[in-house]
């Protein structure tokens, strides 16, 4: 065998917004190890911040790069980047949630210590604690640090050591509920479970790959793509089960099962982190995945995606009508978003590069900052979430349920929100990549997602205060900038997009 | 040139971000701004009218820029003479609206002004928000007709839905939030199917070279004959539900009701027309082959709604859901007037749209009045108001003659129009809409009859008649009936040569009168 294996060439310039963050989260870990306990807490967020902030900038210094590096195992071009952008100022504003402690107490949302039985008097006791698991910082940070790597990865195993990365943190973060701990618990398992089973299918997934190509780089699946008389058979089982990984990721049907669950289990900051980023990423994936790996062969696999995506848009829509409880209403109507923005993808032009790029980026901040709001409606045993309980809000704090009525327009897609420029986008991409049915279809499920987003809004608005609802918290500037922010963005955004759309095509190219 | 459009747009705007901040505590002075800026833009509306050249361009006031470049979207306004008579309605009803509901959100402001009765607990409602988007739904409904290029007014379109929605579901009567959702959905869904139209549109003009919403640009295009049914029934079914047309108008009578009576009155003044607008602008300009094909199909559409409305119109025991129907059974003339294709049956629909604005909206507001002193909706619990309220009741009279189209009345002339000019093409259509006519003789003096004559009963002995303010909201519009009832010249000279460019862009002419007995024979 020989023996001289060349050590790849490393570009540092285009992976540093990386790196930054990796190495912000392992100084994370060092803090919890060394610095005094009373003193984490501001060390963490500070440190996350600044980590995230730094690699902005990284992303600015290299928005011109256009590079594979690593041995061809990661890909910097327009579409990374653009993502790791949005994915880094997202996670500031998820890390500013996280940190929020004056709504709850004095404790902030995750629970002081995971691993107590729920219920106990202990549990009780650490409720109502001001401590608080200060690893979930470091634990962000390292899913984030994942996040950007997903859609970077052009090298299949890559990309699964990256998708590993990412929900690892996430599992772990969605078992750290202060309140309603057996939920949250059970939101972890299910999540873990879950996840694992559909990594196991993608990893079986791209095992078939490298039968069919001879490689789990993506440029050299779609060479073994354009020669004929490969093994076809190994290409769309593979590419089926690669498939299944990722759109468990992305939450479409049928692999939505775990959203509701997890959504609701979760601490709130981490189902925003989770509906915002991790979604963005796994499209992110998505996209490298059949645009560039299998681009050519998009005649295969664009039945099987009309297919989910009619699956996913219909069943979001429908389902979320039934739903009681907000996170979960927010969970399916981000199942049907999945579907809105799977048009996007099936458009397999630059326009619909461009167009999902843009519809990930409004969706990220009006999630982001929808999830804040939820936070600050509270009673006596934490957020209220029931749907029943946010009657006659808009009478009690009008601004809070404006915001919320605000975003759930954006969501429905009402112009003048970026929830509607976003939905253009992708629609008319997909008309003109020849899925006008699909965007029939995306239309009527949008009247249908407009109906409960309605219903929200009559009960905030169009009904009485109940007695003895819930109080709206008066948010601290932490979780204020989040909602400010996320507001901002879906507003201007919504009135003049052509900088943002600029950006986006401009992103639009991926290389190979 | 004075870019009166864009002014128009804004002062509204200005005044209802001037509104919103005025403190809680003093809602009088957020009724004055809403008042004063209102007015303004009724001055600024003429100031307008004064300036545009009926003879001149199709559109005037032209202002095109850049807004997104990567969807290919303009922001794009200018009237022709249909969008400008419909901006001047919207201009008259607002400062009327405002004036006739100046207590309607705070209800005890009314009886410590010291009127009629014990003050009735009612919820507390933010009045700076009530005139807010009042203010917010002017600059939309002035946007929807201005707008020429399709998507900027599809943004109207759809955004103009959510402060009435707003209107509807804060202000409105005890069924409220069951009218508001009905509202939006229904437009909504519509909205939506247009919005795939749009978007189809816009693929196919580039697919001829050159994707693009300015509606200059698309009307010189020919689309095929299949993507333009597909697209005009997108377009169609948004705006007829919009109008409402049969069946499309299961949400009006609800809404209408439910509406408070400012919110009713804009509604089936105005948004209703931009449905009706529609039509005229882009339904027939644009796909001129699936126009001509699928008139006969909205034609009896049309005259099923005149009928059918105006049947309904009589079982009605709500007044509010009875002014409602009226309107069902007017919207299918206006969409007959428009699927005609004469001149004088489209110069008759847009007509009609004016009258109808006015003469419905002095009935929702003498309605509302009336409401507001009886505290009920239903026929059924008035009876010799007239014998107390004189004026009331002849206010009532007048709006109500008008609505049946009494001679002398603008309704006369406009309805007079589109029955001559439908005769010349659809003569059974034209024969059964005038029995229409006579449901709406039904249907108006039955309610007058029902309502303002017979015996006073014991309950109603003390009620008030009209106020000054009340006069003063209702009175230009009886005026403006009267005036146009016997000289619509100013009205028609600015709309027939706005209906002219219609006509030819859908490439049809008028029937020669010696074809006028062979004239529904007759194949183009």
């Amino acid at each position: 065998m020989p023996t001289d294996i060349q050590a790849p060439e490393i570009l540092y310039g285009p992976l540093s917004p990386m790196l930054i963050v990796f190495a912000a989260a392992c100084i994370g870990v060092l803090v919890e190890a060394l610095a005094p306990a009373a003193r984490r807490r501001g060390i963490q967020v500070v440190l996350a911040v600044g980590g995230l902030l730094a690699a902005l900038v990284a992303i600015i210094v290299q928005r011109g790069a256009r590079t594979l590096t690593a041995g061809d195992a990661i890909a910097v071009d327009g579409p990374t980047l653009f993502i790791q952008g949005v994915l880094v100022v997202l996670g500031v504003l998820s890390i500013l949630l996280l940190a929020e402690r004056g709504l709850d107490g004095s404790g902030g949302a995750v629970v002081a210590r995971a691993s107590t039985t729920p219920g106990s008097r202990e549990d009780m006791r650490l409720a109502d604690s001001d401590a608080m698991q200060s690893e979930v910082f470091p634990l962000a940070m390292f899913s984030l640090g994942g996040m950007m790597l997903f859609p970077a990865s052009n090298n299949l195993l890559l990309m699964f050591v990256a998708l590993e990365t990412l929900s690892f943190p996430l599992y772990l973060m969605a078992g750290l509920a202060r309140r309603r701990r057996l939920l949250s618990q059970e939101a972890a398992v299910k999540y873990f479970l879950l996840g694992a089973f559909a990594s196991a299918f993608f990893i079986y997934g791209v095992a078939l790959l490298y039968g069919y190509a001879g490689s789990v780089d993506a440029g050299k699946i779609f060479d073994a793509t354009g020669d004929v008389g490969s093994n076809d058979v190994l290409l769309y089982l593979g590419l089926a089960m690669l498939a299944v990984g990722l759109l468990f990721k992305i939450g479409a049907v049928p692999f939505q099962a775990w959203t509701p669950d997890v959504y609701q289990g979760s601490p709130t900051p981490v189902t925003a982190l989770m509906a915002a980023c991790t979604k963005i990423a796994a499209f992110g994936a998505v996209l490298r995945v059949f645009y560039v790996a299998v681009g050519r062969d998009q005649w295969d696999w664009r039945p099987m995606m009309w297919a989910i995506a009619i699956l996913t848009m219909v069943v979001g829509a429908i389902l979320a009508v039934t739903q009681t409880d907000v996170k979960r209403m927010l969970a399916y109507s981000s199942v049907a978003h999945t579907g809105f923005i799977l048009i996007g993808v099936i458009a397999v032009s630059k326009a619909g590069l461009s167009g999902t790029l843009f519809y990930l980026a409004t969706y990220g901040f009006t999630t982001m900052a929808a999830f804040a709001i939820v936070t600050l409606v509270r009673d006596s045993s934490g957020e209220a979430t029931h749907l029943a309980q946010w009657t006659g809000l808009g009478r009690r704090s009008p601004l809070v349920a404006g915001v919320f009525a605000f975003l759930l327009f954006a969501f429905a897609g009402i112009p003048l929100t970026s929830g509607f420029m976003a939905k253009f986008a992708v629609f008319q991409a997909g008309t003109a990549g020849g899925a006008g049915v699909l965007v029939v279809v995306g239309v009527v499920a949008s009247a249908v997602t407009a109906f409960f987003y309605a219903r929200v809004v009559v009960l905030m608005f169009f009904n009485e205060p109940a007695a003895d609802g819930p109080t709206v918290a008066i948010p601290s500037a932490l979780t204020a900038t989040t909602i400010a922010l996320g507001l901002a963005v879906t507003i201007v955004l919504g009135v003049y997009p052509q900088p943002m759309l600029d950006l986006a095509d401009q992103a639009a190219l991926f290389i190979r | 040139m004075t870019p009166w459009l864009t002014i128009l747009g804004i002062v509204p705007l200005v005044g209802a971000v001037a509104v919103g901040a005025t403190p809680r505590r003093s809602p009088l002075l957020a009724k004055q701004i809403a008042l004063v800026t209102s007015l303004v833009v009724l001055l600024l509306t003429l100031a307008m009218c004064v300036d545009f050249e009926p003879k001149g361009d199709r559109f005037q006031f032209v202002q095109k820029h850049d807004w997104i470049s990567s969807f290919g979207v303009q922001y794009a306004v200018g009237a022709d003479g249909i969008a400008l008579v419909l901006i001047a309605l919207v201009a008259v009803l607002v400062p009327v609206v405002i004036l006739a509901s100046w207590y309607d959100a705070d209800p005890e402001a009314e009886s410590s002004a010291g009127t009629d009765g014990p003050p009735v607990p009612e919820r507390k409602r933010s009045v700076k928000t009530f005139f807010a988007l009042l203010l917010v739904l002017e600059t939309m409904m002035i946007g929807v007709f201005a707008a020429t290029d399709v998507f900027l007014f599809y943004v109207f379109f759809e955004a103009m839905l959510i402060p009435m929605y707003f209107l509807i579901g804060s202000y409105g009567g005890p069924k409220r939030s069951y009218a508001a959702v009905k509202f939006l959905l229904y437009s909504l869904f519509g909205g939506l199917l247009m919005l795939a139209a749009v978007i189809g549109l816009y693929v196919a003009s580039a697919r001829q070279g050159l994707g693009t919403f300015e509606f200059d640009k698309l009307t010189q295009m020919e689309f095929s004959h299949s993507t333009q049914v597909l697209l005009f029934l997108g377009f169609f079914i948004a705006f007829a539900i919009k109008a409402p047309l049969f069946p499309f108008h299961t949400w009006l009578p609800d809404a209408g009701a439910e509406a408070p009576i400012g919110g009713a009155v804009l509604l089936v003044g105005v948004l209703d027309k931009v449905g009706t607008f529609g039509f005229l602008r882009y339904c027939l300009p644009l796909f001129p082959w699936a126009a001509r094909e699928l008139a006969p199909l909205v034609i009896t559409l049309c005259v099923i709604g005149i009928l059918y409305g105006a049947l309904l119109a009589m079982g009605q025991k709500d007044l509010k859901r009875l002014v409602s129907y009226t309107s069902v059974a007017h919207f299918g003339f206006i969409g007959l007037g428009c699927f005609a294709f004469t001149t004088q049956a489209q110069t008759g629909a847009v007509l009609y749209m004016v009258n109808h604005g006015l003469s419905t909206g002095a009935l929702f507001l003498v309605v509302g009045f009336l409401v507001v002193r009886g505290r009920s909706r239903l026929v059924g619990d008035y009876s010799g108001i007239g014998q107390v309220a004189p004026v009331l009741s002849g206010v009532f009279l007048v709006a109500g003659l008008s609505s049946l189209a009494l001679p002398g009345l603008s309704t006369f002339v406009s309805e007079f129009l589109v029955l001559v000019g439908t005769y010349q093409r659809y003569q059974v259509a034209a024969i059964l809409a005038t029995v229409g006519i006579i449901f709406a003789a039904l249907y108006i003096l039955l309610m007058y009859q029902r309502t303002m004559q017979g015996t006073l009963s014991a309950a109603h002995e003390k009620m008030r008649d009209l106020r000054l303010r009340e006069v003063l909201a209702v009175g230009p519009l009886l005026a403006l009936m009267i005036v146009f009832g016997f000289y619509p010249k100013p009205l028609t000279d600015i709309i027939t040569p706005a209906v002219t460019h219609t006509m030819e862009d859908l490439g049809v002419q008028d029937p020669a009168p010696s074809q006028l007995n062979t004239a529904t024979t007759e194949k183009r």
